[in-house]
């Protein structure tokens, strides 16, 4: 035993020397990422806007103080996204229920075709609400003559109630599959040991269950919050022009009347109030994170027994369908319509450029771009999300370092604070600010960092204003929140003593790591992959507003067919939409197959 | 063993930082000699234009072209704007009369008095200084639902007075001009037509235009294919959209079946469309000053001019361009579009748009 303890204490100080040079140059990667592709543009551009002539300017902001229209704004936008995020949890927990518990067929492709709305272009999607719910839309003219009435009885269009909606269906998905990941590694034992003891099911949920699933549900709602609270095609389009959220106000600002330092100081303040809300998460996650019991998906998933639990399982499928799932049909239905007739001309002209036009993309082209760019984005963020996750995991650096009795644990713990704080403790104090940090690129606004990135990297040897190495950075950079996000709930959940012994056992930091954390991340990991390639191939970001040779997307193929009037082009979008969401569904479906070094996944 | 893995990371990082340039396209110096000089053209995502046309370019100048595009016109001139110092191309195309002055005030063109705008007619013609040449222009005018019109036993406006007869009460779809580019140009037509002063104001024609229940929509698409009855293909039920005088030829261009007639008519009446041009410029300290001038020559020669119809869906400027067969049949130039000052438009834009909100939106 002490020659056990005593090999282990010369290994550890060995290895923790190699582990913070190793920790350090995690540290350098990543905020060098940062730096230079979102705090080094992000400055140039505010700098440009706030401090024209080397001289700052308070005028805009306090134009934005006196004038009551962006107060109003503020306070609409974060409402809305208060209001938004909190029908989006409700909506989806039962399906994450069914999803954790239950094992259905078809599940994979229903969970598949949820994160499809994830990257619908707004445009296409407010096609399908308004052929679903618009004046004259199938819902509306059911009703009509159902109830015999003349007028349609729903009137959606530009109201509030769209825009909740359209967040919904956007963002069920996050909730889905961040908790319900989660959900799905929980224990049912605790749950049934309520049971037992006598409490109701819904009693049990509510006081067992849901109080361990608060870190994964804080992830998602933070997430779901950010996104609506940018949201800009949404609520510009869905919403009409009665509603503004700050981004869009930023985007007319910059775009329309180019007033920089108006739409600067309104940048000023979305990136301030995200960081504000990012900076009270992380405090309170650090208190709500525990150790608990995982289990593998076999044991904690069946098939449901008895007409209550298929009840509940249907009619939760039932409400994905008509919320996520119909929207998607009534694309694919009037993509196949044709002068009242099924037709397949709206495909088959994909494939045709009669007027042998230079910018025509051929749908091949289209799709391999799209896919090129989402795989180049999903290996970038989840690289640099395990190691911002691992990082931002506090129990990774006990874990590795964990000794064999309690009594060297406890001695290795004093040294380690000791040794470390004076040395090491500016790191901590990074680590606190980078969980942060890594979320602001999803509450900055998309046309402030890109007019950035046309201020700031315009020199060798960071000339990469037109290059396509560019718009994979713009994505990683909206898609690493996803993937930290999706991560670090199942890595603060690892029980230190899988560590320790893993440790006691002769394991070296980097097995222990392999062994231990790997696979218990391994889903929520492929789960961060999801959202990474979601993030990429429905162009989110500052992207769409870079200047690049045609490299053509799928969503912009879309964009451009439904910039010119014409049946031909109006359908051949929608074809293009089509195939959008079935590359999508076949992109998610091979994802989720893919199993990290073939190891036992939790 | 933790520096290998972050090695092996670091590796990976680089990898996949690498990803994109091994994304594989066609590549473009494929035909062109290795001593082809390169020219970088930046413009909107509207830009479109045939290949052999570009081919033709190319071989005749021993030239390589790169088009940069981003977004729309307004995206594009910001661009351009914020990178004058050091531009990202060599000629920017795509800046209309509503943009202009904000163009000409940043000063991002070197001027070039090219011999073509000979061909071009003097009214497009509004930089006298020739900074900013005049490619192309098309109106933006009502459009209206023929069909629906013959079906209901009604006529068709003839003017902008009519949108605010009780008869058309909830016809009507326009672009919120905040957002829309021909929602702005019809926002202009209204402000050329009726004035800022008198008894009737372009915002009481907002006013009344508004108690007749005109529908506003973010953008053109929202208007056309979602509200529009005949672009919707019935889910929408406004048979009146503002639209492009250009729009009836495109329609028959682009439907499966063929039309004896186009589906939709243009209001042309006195002073109800606004007119957009568009302009080419060489930027500022431009790599390749000459060949961007021998670009801006050949966008306005024949080649290209009667390439554009069908492309961009605008008309040519240059006089002797022969207009395709469809847009000859159906294309309807209104006579008389109105004419705004470019320099007022982007000193009062702000206001004015503030002003139509107040009164079209509250």
């Amino acid at each position: 035993m002490g020659n056990l303890s005593e090999r282990s204490a010369r290994g550890w100080a060995a290895e923790s020397r190699l582990s913070s040079l190793g920790r350090l140059l995690i540290y350098a990667i990543l905020l060098s990422f940062l730096v230079l592709f979102y705090f080094y543009p992000l400055t140039a551009i505010l700098r440009l806007s706030l401090i024209p002539e080397g001289r700052l300017s308070l005028e805009p902001l306090t134009k934005l103080i006196r004038t009551s229209r962006y107060l109003e704004t503020l306070w609409f936008t974060v409402w809305q996204a208060a209001l938004s995020t909190l029908l989006t949890v409700l909506l989806a927990l039962p399906g994450c229920y069914i999803f954790a518990r239950y094992d259905f067929p078809g599940k994979s492709v229903i969970r598949a075709l949820t994160t499809v709305p994830f990257v619908l272009p707004t445009m296409v999607v407010s096609l399908a609400f308004t052929s679903l719910l618009g004046p004259r839309g199938l819902l509306n003219v059911a009703l009509m003559q159902l109830l015999r009435l003349d007028q349609p009885p729903l009137n959606l269009q530009h109201t509030v109630f769209i825009i909740l909606l359209a967040h919904v269906f956007y963002n069920y998905t996050l909730v889905l599959r961040i908790v319900g990941t989660y959900w799905s590694n929980l224990s049912p034992q605790v749950e049934e040991a309520a049971r037992m003891l006598g409490s109701s099911r819904w009693r049990a949920i509510r006081e067992v269950t849901l109080p361990l699933l608060i870190p994964a549900i804080a992830a998602a709602a933070v997430l779901v919050f950010i996104f609506d609270f940018t949201s800009f095609g949404v609520v510009l389009v869905l919403g009409g022009p009665r509603f503004a959220t700050l981004e869009v106000e930023i985007y007319r600002q910059t775009v329309h009347y180019l007033n920089l330092p108006l739409a600067a100081a309104l940048s000023v303040i979305q990136i301030l109030f995200t960081f504000g809300l990012m900076a009270v998460y992380t405090r309170l996650q650090a208190t709500t994170a525990l150790p608990i019991e995982l289990r593998s998906r076999r044991a904690t998933q069946r098939r449901p027994q008895g007409w209550r639990q298929q009840l509940f399982v249907v009619g939760n499928l039932a409400l994905m369908v008509v919320l996520l799932v119909l929207p998607m049909l009534a694309l694919l239905e009037r993509s196949l319509t044709l002068g009242g007739g099924f037709s397949l001309t709206f495909y088959r002209e994909l494939f045709r450029n009669p007027r042998g036009s230079a910018f025509y993309v051929p749908p091949v082209a289209a799709v391999r771009n799209s896919v090129g760019f989402a795989l180049a984005t999903v290996g970038l963020s989840v690289v640099l999300g395990i190691m911002a996750a691992s990082t931002l995991d506090g129990q990774a650096t006990r874990g590795g370092s964990a000794q064999v009795n309690s009594s060297a644990v406890a001695e290795s713990h004093t040294k380690l604070a000791h040794s470390r704080r004076p040395r090491g403790w500016w790191l901590l104090r990074l680590r606190r600010l980078l969980d942060p940090v890594l979320m602001l690129p999803l509450g900055t606004s998309a046309v402030t960092l890109g007019l950035g990135y046309i201020v700031a990297l315009d020199e060798p040897p960071l000339d990469l204003r037109t290059s396509p190495a560019l718009v994979v950075l713009a994505h990683t950079l909206v898609a690493l929140p996803f993937v930290v996000r999706s991560i670090l709930p199942a890595l603060r959940s690892i029980q230190p003593q899988l560590r320790e012994a893993a440790a006691i056992l002769g394991a070296s930091p980097w097995s222990v790591w392999r062994e231990v954390d790997l696979p218990i991340m391994a889903r929520a990991l492929v789960v961060g992959a999801v959202f990474a390639f979601t993030v990429s191939m429905g162009e989110f970001g500052a992207t769409s507003l870079i200047a690049r040779p045609e490299r053509p997307t799928m969503p912009v193929a879309i964009f451009r067919f439904l910039g010119r009037p014409g049946t031909v082009n109006y359908g051949q979008a929608l074809a293009m939409s089509t195939l959008l969401m079935l590359v999508c569904t076949v992109g998610f479906l091979m994802i989720e197959r893919f199993r990290v070094g073939g190891l036992e996944e939790f | 063993m933790k520096i290998r893995l972050t090695l092996g990371l670091a590796g990976l990082l680089v990898l996949a930082a690498c990803g994109p340039t091994a994304v594989p396209t066609e590549p473009p110096t494929a035909t062109s000699p290795p001593t082809s000089r390169k020219l970088r053209v930046m413009t909107h995502d509207s830009f479109d234009i045939s290949e052999d046309v570009l081919n033709t370019f190319e071989a005749e100048h021993n030239a390589e072209l790169e088009i940069l595009k981003a977004g729309d016109a307004g995206v594009v001139l910001n661009q351009a704007i914020l990178s004058k110092d050091n531009p990202l191309a060599d000629v920017l195309y795509g800046v209309d009369n509503t943009l202009l002055s904000r163009a000409l005030d940043a000063d991002i063109f070197e001027p070039y008095s090219s011999s073509m705008l000979d061909a071009i007619p003097d009214h497009l013609e509004l930089d006298d200084q020739h900074r900013a040449l005049p490619v192309d222009y098309g109106d933006v005018c009502l459009n209206y639902d023929k069909a629906w019109f013959q079906s209901e036993g009604m006529g068709p406006p003839t003017n902008l007075e009519d949108l605010t007869v009780a008869d058309y009460e909830g016809l009507t779809v326009v672009e919120n001009p905040a957002t829309s580019s021909p929602g702005l140009a019809f926002m202009l037509a209204t402000i050329g037509h009726f004035g800022e002063q008198g008894d009737y104001s372009w915002l009481d024609y907002w006013a009344d235009l508004g108690e007749n229940d005109v529908l506003v929509t973010e953008g053109w698409s929202e208007a056309y294919y979602e509200q529009f009855t005949y672009g919707s293909g019935g889910s929408g039920n406004r048979p009146i959209v503002v639209s492009y005088a250009s729009s009836p030829p495109v329609e028959v261009h682009f439907s499966e079946e063929p039309f004896e007639d186009a589906p939709t008519g243009v209001v042309v009446g006195e002073g109800s469309c606004f007119r957009q041009v568009e302009f080419v410029g060489v930027l500022r300290n431009a790599e390749s000053p000459d060949l961007a001038r021998e670009w801006i020559d050949f966008m306005l020669s024949r080649t290209f001019q009667e390439d554009i119809p069908l492309n961009m869906f605008v008309f040519p400027a240059n006089e002797n361009a022969q207009l395709p067969d469809v847009f000859a049949e159906f294309a309807i130039i209104p006579e008389s579009p109105v004419s705004l000052d470019y320099m007022a438009i982007e000193a009062n834009r702000e206001a004015w748009i503030e002003a139509w909100t107040e009164t079209a939106l509250r």
